[in-house]
């Protein structure tokens, strides 16, 4: 009994709390990617950057708050930041669509234009944020570490595995349920959602019944950004803040929309989560699970892991492969091919 | 007055020609200005080892131009097959680790069998149970674990033991130890090889899907070439590959070089570098004009037609009767194989082999922003292309610098927003780049040298 219990606390300590945490993170993204898809029909490259970019801001501001002794202690000081990195994701966003999108909006090109353009914007953003911030590593996580340290977890229940909850864990898979709910409720109750989803069913057919195309392509912009702000932010506070990371972190997002199905927001959320889990559950090392469960050394002394940690990134480029060999449309059957 | 006639037809026709290729020749004859500007201002080192990185971008542009240019296919894996090509010269050149073959060859070919035997029978009950609904996948999935497994048990210990032949100088099996130059056509090989794999994959999707595809496998052949030691030493990267040029030490210790050297009046390190880097300009320089010859002759002939037939319109192009997914994938393998060349060019250029530097901003994208900026599908253009950025992306960090200095000179020296701006200045790099693509795109489209109507 205490053998399946400690091993149960391994699992939620090292698989399900940070595959929650990490899985709100893609799943956040990968929201941003597929409104962009539904609405614009293309696949954004630059949403890493702008993740990247409005984290910055919200890094800048955090700073300048620190400065002026403003915290909200244990919170970190991110947190009432990040109304202004949400807001600066947002210009930049519909600066960009003003500037460079909206020309290929009216040209109709391709989306392998759009593609490349957006391999452009890729590059001025990344350059614009690395100029401004540079390239180091930032930690500004100033709030309370944990919430549930492992000592006390241990102390608690008296077993020999201990779970540690850190605090920015919490806030991130909260934050993104809250973000996350007041997308879908806007894109199911709303008018103005129940407009974009029909411009992204049919645009001719919406702009048919009067639906205002450039105010669609607006509001699908501002979620993008205000998504793409919440999940920098939030991968910032649970790892750290590094504008390297966002051009790597770009690919998991695709992957975990695709394996969802492009354009289908539930699609983005359970492919976040799919694609978080997977990486886990695979690079995991059995071995201490199997030592708990069946005595020790049963199995041999391997690490009964069924593929090195090296490899955690490779694992959702793996599955996101698998996905368009076997089912392109993905889980929820997004746009199809 | 007939005679007259033609002749004026075809000086008309002559001087309509012209325009372009002046145009080419002028844009060619910049270009060689800029790299003589870099040689006088700053050194002829500098210029020399520059244009040798530019000879090998064109190429590697070459290779993605007829993916794009030709057949409109979105490779997004640049990178992957570059460091395929890099690969290839580490084990074709490098000595064989006879220690590590004793430790661990045996135990790691017969995991290789296994391998090989696990994927194919995966393959073959894939294709059998095609009517067999779920059980289909089950079957499959129980294959692969269990033929991966066993595998594992043989591989696993096998890389521990060659790993710990002699871990400071080597934990690797090492090459063939055969020349160097050879890899180059190797990588080109291996690179083919993968990109037959890959391509037969992921093909049939759709432009933007096949460019996130590729990109997730290049990430995939990067995680391998960084984390198996026992093939490249991963991360403790490959040192000291033999060249296929002279070493500049052997040179100044030659007495005829001293001699050249003393009677020219310039130094006898400089002469000797600049002599190596000259020596590789030459060969890489051949490379460059045999790939363009073969690819302008493929262009010309029936095969080009028929390429730019399939881009312009697939459905039409089958309803011709050619088969589309055919020819895309030799076109593909065909585009990889040219990358993979100049990817096994530039490691033996750097005469080592680092797993972690390949990044895809600098061996995707940015050979990307080359293809489009020179013009996509032109082979000149994408030389152009390739000349141009490669420059100016190593050119626009001391001009961002000297910008930013002159920029802020009106400042104090020490505010702290200058110090921030010159510590910062070099990734205005990326931003010029950016900005480049992003004007390209908009108003010139077809890039530096448009690609020629036939």
């Amino acid at each position: 009994m205490e053998g399946s219990l400690n091993s149960m606390a391994l699992l939620a300590n090292y698989i399900l709390v940070p595959g929650l945490a990490y899985g709100s993170q893609l799943a956040l993204g990968a929201l941003g990617v597929t409104m962009i898809y539904a609405v614009l029909n293309f696949s954004n490259f630059s949403h890493g950057e702008i993740m990247s970019f409005g984290a910055m801001i919200t890094i800048l501001v955090t700073y300048w708050f620190q400065g002026l002794g403003i915290s909200v202690y244990p919170l970190p000081t991110a947190l009432i930041a990040l109304p202004v990195g949400i807001g600066g994701a947002i210009l930049l966003c519909l600066l960009l669509d003003k500037l460079v999108f909206s020309f290929y909006r009216q040209q109709r090109s391709n989306s392998v234009t759009y593609l490349i353009v957006s391999i452009g914007v890729m590059f001025v953003i990344g350059g614009i944020t690395r100029f401004i911030i540079g390239p180091d590593d930032r930690n500004f996580n100033d709030g309370e570490r944990f919430i549930l340290k492992a000592r006390a977890f241990k102390e608690m229940t008296g077993l020999s595995e201990g779970v540690a909850i850190k605090s920015s864990q919490a806030i991130t898979v909260a934050s993104a349920f809250i973000v996350v709910a007041a997308v879908f409720w806007f894109l199911s109750r709303t008018r103005t959602g129940k407009s974009m989803r029909a411009y992204s069913n049919n645009p001719d057919l919406a702009l048919l019944s009067g639906i205002d195309p450039n105010r669609v392509v607006i509001i699908a912009w501002v979620i993008t950004a205000g998504l793409a702000a919440v999940s920098g932010t939030l991968y910032g506070l649970d790892k750290s803040y590094k504008p390297l990371v966002f051009l790597h972190l770009v690919l998991p997002i695709f992957a975990a929309a695709i394996v969802g199905g492009v354009g289908s927001p539930l699609g983005a959320i359970v492919g976040g989560f799919v694609i978080a889990f997977s990486e886990l559950f695979i690079t995991f090392a059995y071995k201490k699970m199997a030592a708990y469960l069946l005595g020790d050394g049963v199995l041999g002394d391997g690490l009964l892991q069924l593929l090195s940690t090296d490899y955690k990134f490779a694992v959702s480029f793996i599955i996101l492969v698998i996905v368009l060999l076997i089912k392109p449309t993905g889980i929820f059957s997004g746009k199809s091919i | 007055m007939n005679f007259l006639f033609g002749k004026y037809c075809q000086t008309q026709l002559g001087l309509k020609r012209l325009p372009n290729l002046l145009r080419n020749l002028i844009l060619a004859g910049i270009m060689a200005c800029l790299l003589a500007i870099v040689g006088i201002s700053q050194s002829w080192n500098l210029a020399f080892s520059l244009l040798n990185m530019c000879l090998i971008s064109a190429i590697m542009a070459l290779g993605v131009n007829i993916q794009w240019g030709y057949a409109g296919l979105f490779n997004a894996g640049v990178m992957g097959f570059a460091a395929l090509g890099g690969l290839a010269a580490v084990l074709i050149s490098v000595d064989p680790v006879r220690a590590a073959w004793a430790a661990g060859g045996q135990g790691l070919l017969f995991g290789l069998v296994i391998g090989v035997f696990t994927t194919c029978s995966a393959i073959f009950a894939w294709r059998r149970l095609s009517n067999s609904g779920s059980k289909r996948y089950w079957i499959t999935i129980l294959l692969l674990v269990v033929g991966f497994a066993t595998m594992r048990f043989f591989t696993d210990p096998a890389t521990l033991a060659i790993e710990a032949v002699d871990a400071a100088r080597s934990g690797y099996l090492g090459g063939l130890g055969m020349p160097i130059m050879f890899s180059w056509i190797i990588g080109g090989l291996l690179a083919a090889c993968v990109a037959w794999i890959i391509g037969k994959i992921s093909l049939g999707l759709r432009s933007d899907y096949l460019a996130i595809a590729t990109l997730g496998i290049s990430e995939i052949i990067i995680y391998f070439l960084k984390f198996e030691d026992w093939l490249t030493r991963g991360v403790k990267n490959v040192n000291g590959l033999p060249r296929p040029v002279p070493y500049e030490i052997d040179l100044q210790n030659e007495a005829w070089f001293q001699q050249v050297t003393s009677t020219l009046d310039v130094s006898v390190v400089d002469a000797s570098s600049l002599l190596v880097k000259a020596c590789y300009t030459g060969i890489f320089l051949a490379v460059l004009l045999a790939v363009i010859w073969f690819s302008e002759t493929a262009l010309r002939a029936p095969w080009g037609r028929m390429m730019r037939a399939i881009r312009d319109n697939e459905t039409a192009a089958t309803a011709m009767g050619k088969n589309v997914q055919k020819q895309h994938l030799q076109v593909f393998v065909l585009g990889s194989a040219v990358i993979g060349i100049a990817g096994a060019m530039l490691v033996t250029l750097d005469g080592q082999f680092t797993p972690t530097s390949y990044q895809p901003l600098r061996f995707t994208f940015l050979i990307w922003v080359m293809v489009i900026i020179g013009g996509s599908g032109n082979n000149w253009g994408a030389v152009l292309g390739g000349f141009v950025i490669w420059f100016f992306w190593i050119e626009a960090e001391p001009v961002g610098l000297w910008l930013i200095t002159f920029l802020t000179s009106g400042m104090e020296p020490t505010s702290w927003l200058r110090l921030h701006l010159i510590e910062n200045a070099a990734h205005t790099r990326l931003i010029t780049m950016g900005m480049v693509l992003l004007l390209t795109l908009r108003f010139a489209p077809r890039g530096l040298i448009p690609e020629t109507k036939r």
